[in-house]
Parts: C-alpha cells; sequence; structure tokens
C-alpha cells in the first residue's frame, strides 16, 4: 500500500491473515493473572458505587470538559488519553486474561448463572424471525417519541436552551399540542427520560431503567452487580441495524400491558416506552415527523422574523440532536467532535439539491479529551471489503456475524473478539468497548506502520534579520523553549535542532560533549547543502545542556546586525533537508517579505485598495511554497508558520507552507516588545500551548461513509492524497476539518447512514494510534424533516469554508454575494415548498432561526467584510482561521457571545468543583443593549473584550477593576485584579470558564470609550449598521425582498 | 462533387481549387493528411486524459505523480492542434479552421487561467482532488475524445474530397 496504515481494499488479504493468526494464537494458553483478576474484582465494587451515584442515562457521553466524576474515571476501561497503554482489559502484550474458551471457572459460573447464555446460532434465529412482525411494525404504528431539541446529553447538566413555552408559538397547520408534553423541556434536562417515562407505568419505566443501568456497567464494567434483567438488555441495545430486531421474544410483549394503564389524556405517550424498548433503530423516524409534532412544538415552528427580532438564545446554542432512537444517539459521536450539516440525510441528491442546503461534515478529531477508551488488541476488527472499524451502529446477525453499516457486507466475528474483556465474558461481541463507544482509539498494530514509528523531531527556524531583532521576538521565543523545553511532548528519543537566517543560512552543531553550540554558516543560498547533518538535529535529553545554552545567547547573537535581507526560501529548503529523513514539525518564525533567493516575494498590497473587494490578492504569487509544502508532506514534515510582521508579507503565498503540509499558521500583526505588549503577552500564552498540546506525526486521515454518499470536498490543512484520504504529516488537537459530501446514489433503501473517520497517528511516545470516530444519522425523505434537522452553525461554518474557496477561484465579491444567495435560496425553497399558506413575512424554520444573523456575521467577518480597512495579510490569516478552526471556536469568532458583567449575581449559577460561576444571559450583538452605565464582556473565541460604560457603577469599578473612578482605568488594562470582593470573585470566576473551555488562552481587553480598540469591538456589534454593511433589520428586508420574489 | 460528364470525364477537373491542376496532392490535401495524423495521436492525448483521472478517482495513483505526468503532456497537446489549426489557415481551409476555432480558443482560455504554476502544465496537485474539478477534467476528457474523433473522420473525408476533386 501506497500509505501507512489505513489499507483499503488490498489490505483485506492481511486482515484475514490477522485473524488466522489470532485465531490460532488462541489456543496457547493465556495467562489468567491474579494482578488482573484484583483489578477487575476493586473495579466492580467502585463502579457500584458509580452506578448508585449516577443514575443519569447519558453516563457515557460525558462532555469532554465535564470534569469527571474522579470514581468513573478510574474505573473506566479506557482512562484519559495521557495514559498510553490504558488497557484493563487486555493486558498489554501478550499476557492477556483473556480466558480460555472452556476452562475459566469465573468467568462460566457468572456466564450460566444468570445470564441467558447468548443463544447459539440456531436459536437466534428463531427469536429474530419469530418477531419482527410483531415489534418492528408495532414501532411503525405506534410512533415513537421524537427527539428533535432533545438538549444535548453532553451539555445536559448545564444548559437547557430552548426557549421556554410560556412564549408558546402560533403553531402552524397540523401540529398538534397537548401541554403535558412540554414538561419535557422544562426541569433539569438530566431527567428528561424520567419525563419521558413518567407518562408510562411502573412498568414501563422499570423496563427502561434497566436500559440504562445495564449502560452504565458497561461503562464501568460492573458485571457482578447486574441483576439478571440487565443482561438481556445490552442486547437489545445493540440491535442497530433496522434489519434484524434481535429482542428476545419475551421481552417485546412486556411494554404492552404497561401502555394500556395510560392516562388516556396523554395520547402520545403509550407508544413511547414501547418504542423505546421495542422498535428498531431504522423504524422510530418513520414515523418520526407525525410524532415530534407533539412532543417538540418548539422545534417545528415556523417563525417569522422580521416579527420575532430576540432569536439568539441567552445560552450558548447547542447542536441538534439528530432524529434517532434513544438507544443509538445515546452511543452517538460527541457534536463536538464530528457533526453534520444536516443530522437528517435527504434521500436522494434531488432532495438535498431543492432544500439548498450544503450536506457536509465539520470534524475536530484530533481534540483533547478527558476521557477516551483506548484498546490494545491484536486484532483490530473491520469490515472486509471497505475497511470500516468495527463500531456502534453495526449489526451483529448473530453471535458469529456482523453486518457492515458502510458497505452492507456482512464479516465475521473474530475468535478474539468473542471475548468481552470488560465482563470477562465469552460470547458478547456487541458489548465491547469497540461496539459501545462511537469515539475509541486502537492501539496499532505493526501492519498500520510503513516504517517504525518515528520519534519526535521539532525544528526551530527563526529569522534573524535586523527586521526581526527590532521586534524583539527572539528574547521572547527562546525563553518560551527554554521554560517549555521539558514539557515537549516526546520521549527519550525527542530531537531538537535550530537554524538562523538572514541572507545565509546558520545552523547549530549541538553534538554531545561539545562545551558550547557551535554555530555553522551558509552562505550559499542558491543550492543549499546541510553541513554535518548528523550533528545538527540532537537528542534533547542528551544534549539538553546544549540546547540550554544556545537558547540563552541566541537573543544576543544578533543584536547588532545590519543585515536586513531575508532568504527564507533557502532556509526551508534547508530545513526540509535536515527533517526529511525522519519527518517532524518546523516551527518557522518570520517577520518581513522574504526577499532573497527562491521563494522572493515583491510587495504587491495596495493599501488605498484594502476596502474594495476587487483586485486584491488572495492567490498566491509563486507555487515555491505550495511544491515545498508537498515535498514536506512526502517526507512526514510539517511547516508551522508564525508571522510577527509590521508590514504586508505576503501571507496568500506563504501560507501555503503550512497549508498543504498540514501546519498551523500564527499572526501577529505590528508585533513589537515594547510598543505592543497585548501581542508579546498573546504570543507567550500560544507558544506556550503551540509547545505543550499533544502532537500526532505521520498520521493520515481518510473518512468513510455508507455507500451512496460521497465526498465532494475538503476544507483544512492537509493535502489530499486519494478521494478519501488526507495526508497529516502533523496533527495537532487545535485543527478542525470540514468536508463536502454529496449523494451519489439515492439512499431509498436504507435509513440510518453513518460516517466514519479514522485517524491513524503516530504518538508523541511513539506508538503508532489510531483514533476512530462515527456518526450516525437517520434518512429523511422529505423536504420538511431535511429543513428541520439543519444545524445551523455547522451550515454555517461550512459555508464559510466555501467561500474562502471561492474567494480565491473567484473574487471576493463572488464569495459575498453566494453567502448572501445561501440565504435566499434555502429560504426561498422552505418558503415555496414546505410551507403551503403563503405568509407574509420571512418564513424560517427554527433550526434555521439564526442563519441570516450567522450569515451577516460571516459578512462582516474579517475575512469577508469589505469597506473597512483591513490589511490584506489580516484577511488572509482570517481565512486561513476558517479553514483550520474547529467550528465551536470559529462560530465564537464570527458571532462573539456578548454578556454584561457588572451585575453578576449567583443565580442560576454553575457549581463546579465548589467554584461558583454565575451564568449571565448572552445578549443580541447590537449596541441598543448596551449602556453607559454597565459593563459588557464581548467573549469572541481568541479574544475578550470588557467595555466599560461612562458611568459604570462605582461599585464595579472599585470592587471589580480595582480603580479609583472611570478615568484611571489604564489605556491597556489586560488583567483584572484579583480583589478580595464577592463582585471580582464572581467576575474571574465567570472570564476563568470561559477561557477554560478552550485550549488556547484568550487575552481580556478592558475598553474605556476612548480606546483604540474600541473600534473592533464595535465591529463586532454585527446587528448594527456600519458604514458599508447592512443591519440586521435591513438584511432581513433584503432577504425577504429576494425570497417573496 | 463535380460529376465527371461527357469526354472530359477522362480528366476530370475541380472548378474551384484547380490552380495547379496537374499537381493532384494539394498542399491542402497535405494539411489533412498531417492533421489525420496528429488528431490520431490527440486521440491517445484524450484517452491517456480519461484513463489517469479514472485512475485518479479510482485512488490508484497518487494525485502528484499523476499531475507530474499529466502536466508535460497538456502543451503539446495544444501546440500540435494549434499547429494544424495554422497549416489550414495557410491551405486557406476556412470552414475546418472554424470549426477548430473554437477548441483553439479554449485552449488558450485553459492556459491562461491556469493555477500559479512555476513548471508548464495545468494540474495543481492540491486541488485537483476535488471532485468539481475532477469531474470537471473528466468531462472535458471525454467531450475532447469525441471532438477528436469526429475531426478525424471529418479530416479524412476531407482529405478524400480535396485529393478527389483536385
Amino acid at each position: 500500500m501506497s500509505q501507512p496504515g489505513v489499507p483499503s481494499s488490498g489490505g483485506a488479504s492481511t486482515g484475514l491473515q490477522v485473524q488466522n493468526g489470532a485465531a490460532s494464537s488462541l489456543g496457547s494458553p493465556y495467562v489468567n493473572g491474579p494482578v488482573q483478576n484484583a483489578l477487575m474484582s476493586s473495579q466492580v465494587s467502585v463502579s457500584q458505587g458509580y452506578n448508585s451515584q449516577l443514575p443519569g442515562p447519558y453516563p457515557h457521553l460525558m462532555p469532554a470538559k465535564t470534569s469527571l466524576n474522579p470514581v468513573s474515571a478510574q474505573n473506566n476501561y479506557g482512562g484519559s488519553q495521557t495514559v498510553c497503554t490504558l488497557s484493563n482489559y487486555q493486558g498489554p502484550g501478550q499476557t492477556l486474561n483473556r480466558p480460555p474458551m472452556v476452562s475459566n471457572p469465573v468467568t462460566t459460573s457468572l456466564h450460566s448463572g444468570p445470564v441467558p447464555r447468548m443463544p447459539p446460532p440456531t436459536s437466534q434465529i428463531p427469536a429474530a424471525t419469530s418477531m419482527p412482525s410483531g415489534s418492528f411494525l408495532a414501532g411503525v404504528n405506534l410512533p415513537p417519541p421524537l427527539n428533535w431539541q432533545y438538549s444535548s446529553p453532553s451539555t445536559g447538566s448545564q444548559t437547557n436552551h430552548c426557549p421556554h413555552p410560556s412564549s408558546q408559538p402560533s403553531i402552524s397547520g397540523n401540529t398538534n399540542v397537548t401541554t403535558n408534553h412540554q414538561h419535557v423541556f422544562s426541569g433539569d434536562p438530566s431527567l428528561q427520560n424520567s419525563c419521558l417515562k413518567s407518562g408510562g407505568t411502573s412498568n414501563t419505566s422499570n423496563e427502561s431503567m434497566v436500559v440504562h443501568n445495564s449502560y452504565d456497567e458497561i461503562e464501568g464494567g460492573g458485571f457482578l452487580a447486574t441483576p439478571q434483567l440487565t443482561n438481556k438488555n445490552p442486547k437489545m441495545g445493540r440491535n442497530v441495524g433496522y434489519s434484524y430486531p434481535s429482542l428476545p421474544p419475551g421481552y417485546q410483549n412486556t411494554p404492552l400491558p404497561g401502555t394500556t394503564g395510560m392516562p388516556p389524556s396523554s395520547l402520545n405517550y403509550p407508544s413511547g416506552p414501547l418504542a423505546f424498548n421495542q422498535t428498531p433503530v431504522g423504524a422510530n423516524h418513520l414515523t418520526a415527523s407525525v410524532h415530534g409534532l407533539s412532543l417538540h412544538p418548539e422545534g417545528l415552528r415556523v417563525i417569522n422574523l422580521l416579527q420575532e427580532r430576540s432569536m439568539l438564545p441567552t445560552t450558548p446554542l447547542q447542536p441538534p440532536v439528530p432524529n434517532l432512537h434513544e438507544d443509538i444517539q445515546k452511543l452517538n459521536c460527541n457534536p463536538e467532535l464530528f457533526r453534520c450539516t444536516l443530522t437528517s440525510i435527504p434521500q436522494t441528491q434531488a432532495l438535498l439539491n431543492k432544500a439548498k442546503l450544503p450536506l457536509g461534515l465539520l470534524l475536530h478529531p484530533f481534540k483533547d479529551l478527558v476521557q477516551l477508551p483506548v484498546v490494545t488488541s491484536s486484532t483490530i476488527v473491520r469490515c472486509r471489503s471497505c475497511r470500516t472499524y468495527i463500531n456502534p451502529f453495526v449489526s451483529f446477525l448473530d453471535q458469529r456475524r456482523w453486518k457492515c453499516n458502510l458497505c452492507y457486507r456482512v464479516n465475521d466475528v473474530p475468535e478474539e473478539f468473542m471475548y468481552n474483556p470488560l465482563t470477562r465474558v465469552y460470547g458478547e461481541p456487541h458489548r465491547r468497548p469497540e461496539v459501545q463507544n462511537a469515539t475509541i482509539e486502537f492501539m496499532a498494530p505493526s501492519e498500520y506502520m510503513l516504517r517504525p514509528p518515528q520519534p519526535p523531531v521539532y525544528l526551530f527556524v527563526f529569522d534573524v534579520s535586523h527586521n526581526a531583532v527590532e521586534t524583539g521576538y527572539l528574547n521572547l521565543v527562546c525563553q518560551s523553549l527554554l521554560d517549555n523545553l521539558d514539557l515537549l511532548p516526546g520521549n527519550t528519543r525527542t530531537k531538537i535542532g535550530f537554524i538562523t537566517f538572514d541572507s545565509t543560512i546558520h545552523f547549530y552543531s549541538l553534538q554531545e560533549g561539545l562545551s558550547q553550540p557551535q554555530m555553522l554558516i551558509v552562505s550559499d543560498i542558491e543550492d543549499v547543502f546541510i553541513p554535518m547533518p548528523e550533528n545538527l538535529l540532537v537528542n534533547l535529553n542528551e544534549s539538553k545542556e546544549l540546547v540550554q545554552d544556545l537558547l540563552k545567547t541566541l537573543p544576543q547573537m544578533f543584536t547588532k546586525t545590519l543585515e536586513t535581507q531575508s532568504a527564507l526560501g533557502p532556509a526551508l529548503q534547508a530545513a526540509f533537508k535536515l527533517m526529511s529523513p525522519t519527518g517532524g514539525r518546523i516551527s518557522v518564525f518570520q517577520t518581513q517579505l522574504p526577499n532573497l533567493g527562491v521563494g522572493a516575494l515583491k510587495p504587491r498590497e495596495e493599501p488605498n485598495q484594502r476596502s474594495s473587494a476587487k483586485e486584491i490578492h488572495l492567490t498566491p504569487s509563486t507555487d515555491f511554497y505550495k511544491k515545498l509544502a508537498l515535498d514536506c508532506s512526502g517526507q512526514q514534515v510539517a511547516v508551522d508558520l508564525f508571522l510577527l510582521s509590521g508590514q504586508y508579507s505576503d501571507l496568500a503565498s506563504l501560507g501555503c507552507i503550512s497549508r498543504y503540509s498540514a501546519g498551523s499558521v500564527y499572526y501577529y500583526p505590528s508585533y513589537h516588545h515594547q510598543h505592543n505588549p497585548v501581542q508579546v503577552q498573546k504570543l507567550q500564552k500560544e507558544l506556550h500551548r503551540y509547545l505543550t498540546r499533544k502532537i500526532g506525526f505521520e498520521a493520515v486521515m481518510r473518512i468513510r461513509c455508507t455507500k451512496g454518499l460521497s465526498i465532494h470536498t475538503f476544507h483544512g490543512n492537509f493535502f489530499v492524497r486519494s478521494t478519501d484520504l488526507l495526508s497529516l504529516p502533523n496533527v495537532n488537537p487545535d485543527a478542525g476539518y470540514a468536508v463536502q459530501m454529496s449523494v451519489e446514489e439515492n439512499l431509498t433503501d436504507t435509513q440510518l447512514v453513518s460516517f466514519q473517520s479514522a485517524l491513524l497517528y503516530t504518538s508523541s511516545k511513539g506508538e503508532r494510534r489510531i483514533r476512530v470516530h462515527t456518526l450516525c444519522l437517520p434518512v429523511v425523505s422529505t423536504l420538511n424533516e431535511v429543513f428541520l434537522g439543519a444545524d445551523v452553525q455547522a451550515i454555517s461554518g461550512l459555508l464559510a469554508n466555501m467561500a474562502v474557496d471561492r474567494c480565491i477561484t473567484a473574487s471576493l465579491s463572488d464569495a459575498r454575494d453566494a453567502l448572501v444567495n445561501a440565504v435566499i435560496d434555502s429560504l426561498s425553497a422552505y418558503r415555496s415548498l414546505v410551507l403551503s399558506n403563503q405568509q407574509p413575512g420571512l418564513m424560517v424554520p427554527f433550526s434555521l432561526r439564526l442563519f441570516p444573523l450567522f450569515v451577516l456575521a460571516l459578512l462582516k467577518q474579517k475575512s469577508f467584510q469589505t469597506g473597512t480597512n483591513t490589511r490584506l495579510d489580516e484577511r488572509i490569516f482570517a481565512m486561513c482561521q476558517v479553514k483550520n478552526q474547529p467550528l465551536v471556536y470559529f462560530m465564537l469568532t464570527t458571532h462573539p457571545s456578548l454578556y454584561r458583567v457588572d451585575n453578576l449575581s449567583d443565580e442560576g449559577a454553575l457549581n463546579i468543583n465548589d467554584r461558583t460561576i454565575p451564568q449571565p444571559p448572552i445578549l443580541q450583538l447590537s449596541v441598543e443593549k448596551l449602556s453607559r452605565d454597565g459593563a459588557f464582556l464581548m467573549d469572541a473565541g481568541s479574544v475578550m473584550m470588557l467595555w466599560v460604560g461612562k458611568n459604570c457603577g462605582q461599585n464595579f469599578l472599585n470592587h471589580v477593576l480595582g480603580v479609583q473612578n472611570y478615568a484611571s482605568i489604564p489605556q491597556t488594562m489586560t488583567d483584572l485584579p484579583e480583589l478580595d470582593t464577592a463582585e471580582s470573585a464572581r467576575t474571574i470566576a465567570f472570564i476563568s470558564w470561559l477561557r477554560e473551555q478552550r485550549p488556547f488562552f484568550p487575552i481580556l481587553y478592558v475598553i474605556r470609550d476612548e480606546s483604540p480598540i474600541k473600534a473592533n469591538f464595535l465591529q463586532n456589534m454585527v446587528e448594527d449598521r456600519t458604514e458599508s454593511a447592512l443591519s440586521y433589520y435591513e438584511f432581513l428586508l433584503h432577504i425577504q425582498q429576494q425570497v417573496n420574489k | 462533387m463535380v460529376l465527371p460528364r461527357g469526354p472530359r470525364a477522362a480528366f476530370p477537373r475541380c472548378p474551384r481549387r484547380c490552380s495547379s491542376p496537374a499537381m493532384a496532392f494539394t498542399f491542402a490535401a497535405f494539411c489533412y493528411m498531417l492533421a489525420l495524423l496528429l488528431t490520431a495521436a490527440l486521440i491517445f492525448f484524450a484517452i491517456w486524459h480519461i484513463i489517469a483521472f479514472d485512475e485518479l478517482k479510482t485512488d490508484y495513483k497518487n494525485p502528484i505523480d499523476q499531475c507530474n505526468t499529466l502536466n508535460p503532456l497538456v502543451l503539446p497537446e495544444y501546440l500540435i492542434h494549434a499547429f494544424f489549426c495554422v497549416m489550414f489557415l495557410c491551405a486557406a481551409e476556412w470552414l475546418t479552421l472554424g470549426l477548430n476555432m473554437p477548441l483553439l480558443a479554449y485552449h488558450i482560455w485553459r492556459y491562461m487561467s491556469r493555477p500559479v504554476m512555476s513548471g508548464p502544465g495545468l494540474y495543481d496537485p492540491t486541488t485537483i482532488m476535488n471532485a468539481d474539478i475532477l469531474a470537471y477534467c473528466q468531462k472535458e476528457g471525454w467531450c475532447k475524445l469525441a471532438f477528436y474523433l469526429l475531426a478525424f473522420f471529418y479530416y479524412l473525408y476531407g482529405m478524400i474530397y480535396v485529393l478527389v476533386s483536385s
């Protein structure tokens, strides 16, 4: 195979061999060590406690940032990703505690007792065939509850963003609301299930409880504690495939009596528990639209945007929950990692075209996770034809066979997979962690390597021309490196090297044994060569003192330089040559336009044309950097660019070096160590994150999707190596990706589609790992359902990515038009094809109520704005960010959150680890929401701005800002003093809580009326009119005019 | 075609192209013959193009390699086509030239609007995998193949016509 790992079709034979190998190795005696036993038993006791503490229905979908119950962290089979081989269930290496098939007394006794032994294939088939007519159809006839608008479980404990039914809308046409359903919305979302259950009689709710308990146990590994019933239920929960309703026959009838005892008033409820327990997954959404109408009226409202102005929820917008059966949805991938623009996939391309909404995925595959199950196993179970990894959404036809959910091929379950290390039970493949987690990491065996895993290699390339020395960045960067040298991700093999350049290239020999670093100057930049290649990249541990020496002396070495030229191109070539044998990461610090040697660039920005949308240079002027990046990519080298430049530096050309080598770009306009302290602080914080964050080397990412769907375009920083494979020399946890999809074949014969992203990388510890995310979504056949399932944030994110491409291939004004047309087209499609009665006004589905607002925000975003004096480099940097940022942060930059913070109270506050975090409501981004006697915090992702009104209360000034009066607020204030007052504690708690939610460190600016940065603050007020851009209301009017044409 | 009539049938003469009636093998005929051969070559180019993009689509080839093999072929193809367009111009074969003009114009436009590249060629490995571009290139390949095939038979006809009528 031409790529490291993720072998595709050709790999089928190897998979076969592996399976054979595993099967034969089963014969060897496995040691069921006492250590493992002790571990297991302690786990059990712990997990019992866990179960009793947290009966919540969604324990395994913990939000990444929520601090976990410490107990659960222990007993989890996976554990945090920072631990390398957390495989409690699979001992590292060969000391597996997998019992021999026959002779483990412990297992067998457990197994034979309460557990209805997994029926052998013969008995299973009657179970399957006897039942479908009953349960499947029943599920269809009695519609299950629909979970549109379910507050996402991952944030359930924090927020319930659905606007409350107090403002109960006028519900269109056929909607049929019974008030008693609304309690689904109210109250604590974690109780939502019990709300649903409460409609049923006690025995149905028991039924459901049992299901949840069993999931808890799977999570916690508490097998011993489970009552008899639970072992049946998970099997039902596994029942992902619509074609195979595999409930034990006795089971499907139990809820039925319960339904008779229903309160007659709640007509829809009888079906609820029934469907929950019985319906095989695929069936539920057939009736979803009917049922959903009554359960979630809010989600089905049609809104006239011209009348209802305040559509912005006061809490952060949650992604919509796919309309899937609850059991499936529980297993689904966290939307922060993997989400789709349409949570209901249209059946045909024609339907998708009608909806005029983009179909695509937004991924954040390498996000730092608090909890990540890691599997060590010699066989990674994958589909033989499409190479999909086994995932929670496959269906088990019987104990020995599973059906791939992407290509529908029936595969054998390998012998090894039959044993579930979690429960230590043989014959439960459907309860393996691989089948219980949509996000999982495998330790890859050697067939996933083309070469031995590379060591972590870091090369730093510094610009030391006169201009660079002037900015004084070298001091800071070297200091930061010194501080973080021990925190660089790596192991004993870590290598490090340094190159500096002006008009010549300087190498530093750091060979062990030298008394001080030795500088080698290569002045031949036409044909760069590497002097003594073996000593330039050195082992960090062995030469640490020399490296520290160098970092201490480097800033002083060039203070008197008069060299103004910068030979970036040759320096990069040298760096590439140095790195190509190993691969790794090159960090380039550049402060000016490169003007010497290959890759020299010419200034081409015309300052007086900055504001117009025409004739700006968004495309690279040379393909040198792109070609070099492709060479780098081929040798598993990524280049990260730090541009600290006052003047135009042609980021459009320079950025290619990072873009195609899967690096990242950082831009600090007008960096200066004295004149611009804020940038200094920003660089310092970002460098710290950059140097210490996780890193994956020599990575590839493949995205697979159910047959019928195909990948159209990728967005992000990488090189596309084939239709579904991205080459990522480095992968970092702050990078997001977007994928446009198209429907190639009709999906009429399927009801669920799945997407799987598999990221194969080498960790900094030298392990080859595969991180797999799987997302499962329903297929719908009507336009209305497509609109109802639209995820407006994801759509805006994908549109922004497409607009950046449009800017480059066509022009900026074209891209702006395309953005506006996207809104107009989809809303007119909704108006003409979905709404039966043509009402005046701008009617939008509830799911798209923020679409015009977000598109307007995009138009006013730095990448796409016109009329303001945006520097070309800043605009291009903003475009790089659009492409490379994960969706959540991108949406914050586009549409910041505005809070009023001068009157924070503990009402409705969150309590996390004994800290009280006030939760002020999010305000609309309009100046009318500001007032002179308040203080407002704008959280724009990478930056926070605290605007203090002129007549702000003395209380706030004294107790939070620590100043006497308004006039004494310093011009540049970027920190809040920690004062011993309740107000200060609240404000600081709130701001640090916001900061903790993201991996980077947003700088806080305190803004007075006359601060220069106030313009930025006001520019983010997207609902207001500016000189060249419409206000939100005007924009709506414009859209209405176009839609109603 | 002027049908031979009466006793003159032994010396057929073309009413239009009889500047040198003794020489049956005119410059126009030579042009057609050359075009015929070159079009055969262009047909192979087009087939090669289609196969290459199909390989890209089915993941058999690395886009960098594929672009490296395709890019050097772009200019020769365009130049060959331009060459016999010029030949037809010299031979004053206006109809044939007119039929070829759209393709010539397309070639010029296509090459003018190519991405920023230092080498010759059209295809950029970083954008080639975009489904739109891939589909466009494939369609372009099929269209060209069809055009060249039709042109091939047209030139054959033209050549015979010129030879016979001269």
